[in-house]
């Protein structure tokens, strides 16, 4: 039996298998089409710091409640990583020190904090403790059909919120003082993606985890930029590489053993940025050396016309 | 201490009522104030240049104008109003280097965003919308770039997709910031053009400007500004070398940091003064 074939007979068959794509797919979609907006936001290194900062949060809802249920635990990341980013927002705006190196200083603390906390979890001899340090690189096998219906609910209301505020993120995104001066509210649509951020990334915490979930808000938005010419059509664009990434990576990693599934789907995702970086017909690397070594053979033909010409070009 | 130097200052007496009304007006970002005590009103029906030195609150007084800087004292009204209550009377044109124009985005739907705020909350825009910004964009003679990519426009070119995105908002009071920096001069003349037509239409003209020559022939009125009004009122009367002398000479701030007053500006700030007085 070829292995497609096999895979088509385990996705029938095998629900642990249907729950990782699908919620693989759930996760990219979102993470996609949120992640548009980080990325022109130039804001997409809060999203970092966000899923990081969301780890001591989960371990210390894990030690009030002692729940295994994925929907607690998240929520209390939710509510640490709302922390971070009202620290970090709170530290740029209050203090002297610049975004990137407040970013740099939330990230670190938070999950060197969530580290700790991890730590002593582990050691507490808790037998409930296994499975905690999934949040980590994301284990996708321990996803339940009742944690893909919670992500689907979830990533339906933050591309329902995309869709019905479309117009106002577009404005608020490109021009947020004229935004502002026709009577839309930057900082509260500000206020509005961010907890979209938040939300996007507590879908991935359990699929790729802390570290690695801010490649998925970047890089299917990176490269549905270099296709497309339109904000909707990066919108979708992102939505469908990050799907794609989703199912590619789970798929992969099914087929081939021992094949870490959240990994799989950033690598995935990093191929496409790197064909669509060097492939895209207008913004590609190839296109833009095509069009200057052109322009510039055609200066030259031109220089040696009006050489021959006896013309001086001094 | 302020009143000796308010003695000094020329303003219009309100002939007709005025279209922006400044009053005491103080903004500061720390420190030190960007704009310090302003009073002043804008004329209906004129083009109105703000000219002053770098860092003399000149698009600062806009943007307190539109509510986007918070103010430290006093009060602006539009229209007799709260800015809220007449906003789609107003247009801004915000500096051209201000947006990232590598935004996914075409040239036309810039202009459309200029309907945003009469279309309001939640609603998209629709046929007539479209049709309203396609013939703005015509205005601007940009009909042809309508589908273009805005990353692949000149300077020039973005600059009139600015003002058609504003011609779009149907406005009664336009408000530029800088609108003739970096532009060609095809596009210069084009602008003031337009300028001029939109004043002739009855509108107000706000705008930001930097080149001190072509005052006289671009615009009616001028608001000679440095951190305080130095002088405001029709070119003819208020555009002269005493006045340029002290908008270009006048202190950056009124307190320094130490609480005497200092003179910053001079030297270099006053070549355009002396180009022109020459």
């Amino acid at each position: 039996m070829t292995p497609l074939a096999q895979l088509s007979l385990d996705i029938t068959w095998d629900a642990t298998l249907r729950n990782v794509i699908l919620g693989s797919m759930i996760l990219g979609l979102t993470s996609g089409v949120l992640g548009t907006f980080a990325v022109l936001r130039r804001q997409s290194l809060i999203g970092d710091a966000l899923a990081h900062a969301a780890l001591p949060g989960i371990c210390i809802m894990f030690m009030i409640t002692g729940t295994r249920s994925s929907e607690l635990l998240l929520l209390g990341g939710a509510l640490s990583g709302l922390v971070g980013t009202l620290v970090l927002l709170a530290v740029t705006r209050w203090s002297f020190v610049k975004q990137e190196t407040a970013l740099g200083l939330v990230l670190s603390v938070f999950f060197g904090f969530g580290i700790l906390l991890l730590t002593r979890i582990q050691h507490s001899g808790n037998s409930a403790q296994s499975g905690l340090d999934r949040f980590i690189f994301g284990q996708a096998a321990t996803i339940l059909p009742r944690d893909v219906a919670v992500m689907g609910i979830v990533a339906a209301v933050a591309i329902g919120v995309v869709i019905l505020l479309f117009k106002e993120l577009k404005v608020v995104t490109f021009d947020p003082a004229f935004a502002a001066s026709i009577g839309m509210r930057p900082d509260l649509l500000g206020v509005v993606l961010a907890g979209l951020l938040v939300l996007a990334v507590m879908i991935g915490l359990q699929t790729v985890g802390v570290i690695l979930m801010v490649s998925l808000l970047i890089a299917p938005a990176v490269a549905a930029r270099q296709w497309t010419t339109s904000l909707a059509g990066m919108v979708i664009l992102s939505g469908i590489f990050g799907m794609a990434s989703g199912v590619a990576g789970s798929v992969i990693s099914s087929l081939v053993d021992r094949l870490p599934t959240g990994p799989m789907i950033v690598i995935a995702a990093s191929i496409i940025v790197i064909f669509s970086l060097l492939l895209a017909p207008q913004r590609g690397v190839l296109a833009t050396y095509r069009v200057r070594r052109s322009r510039a053979r055609r200066f030259r033909a031109e220089l040696a016309l009006t050489d021959h010409h006896g013309v001086s070009r001094t | 201490m302020t009143q000796a130097t308010l003695t000094n200052v020329q303003t219009v007496p309100p002939l007709a009522k005025s279209v922006i009304e400044v009053r005491d007006l103080t903004v500061a970002y720390n420190e030190s104030p960007v704009l310090w005590d302003l009073d002043l009103d804008i004329e209906p029906g004129k083009a109105t240049a703000i000219v002053g030195p770098n860092g003399a609150g000149k698009s600062t007084l806009l943007k307190a104008i539109l509510g986007l800087v918070p103010i430290a004292a006093g009060a602006t009204r539009v229209y007799g109003a709260h800015l809220d209550t007449v906003r789609n009377r107003v247009a801004y044109i915000p500096q051209r280097g201000t947006v990232d124009w590598d935004f996914p985005t075409t040239a036309l739907d810039v202009v459309t965003m200029g309907r945003y705020g009469r279309i309001g909350w939640f609603r998209r825009p629709g046929k007539a919308d479209r049709a309203i910004a396609e013939e703005c964009l015509a205005k601007v003679g940009m009909s042809g770039f309508a589908k273009r990519q805005i990353s692949q426009l000149s300077g020039g070119q973005q600059q009139r997709v600015f003002l058609a995105r504003a011609l779009a908002q149907e406005a009664d009071l336009y408000l530029m910031d800088e609108p003739f920096v970096g532009v060609d001069a095809v596009t210069e003349r084009a602008i003031v053009e337009l300028l001029h037509a939109v004043r002739d239409a009855g509108n107000t003209v706000v705008a930001v400007h930097h080149d001190l020559e072509s005052v006289p022939a671009y615009f009616d009125n001028v608001v000679l500004l440095n951190v305080r009004l130095v002088a405001a009122g029709p070119v003819a009367s208020v555009f002269t070398e005493e006045n340029l002398r002290r908008t270009y000479h006048a202190p950056a701030n009124p307190i320094g940091a130490d609480g005497t007053t200092t003179t910053v500006r001079a030297g270099s700030e006053m070549a355009p003064v002396k180009a022109m007085l020459r």
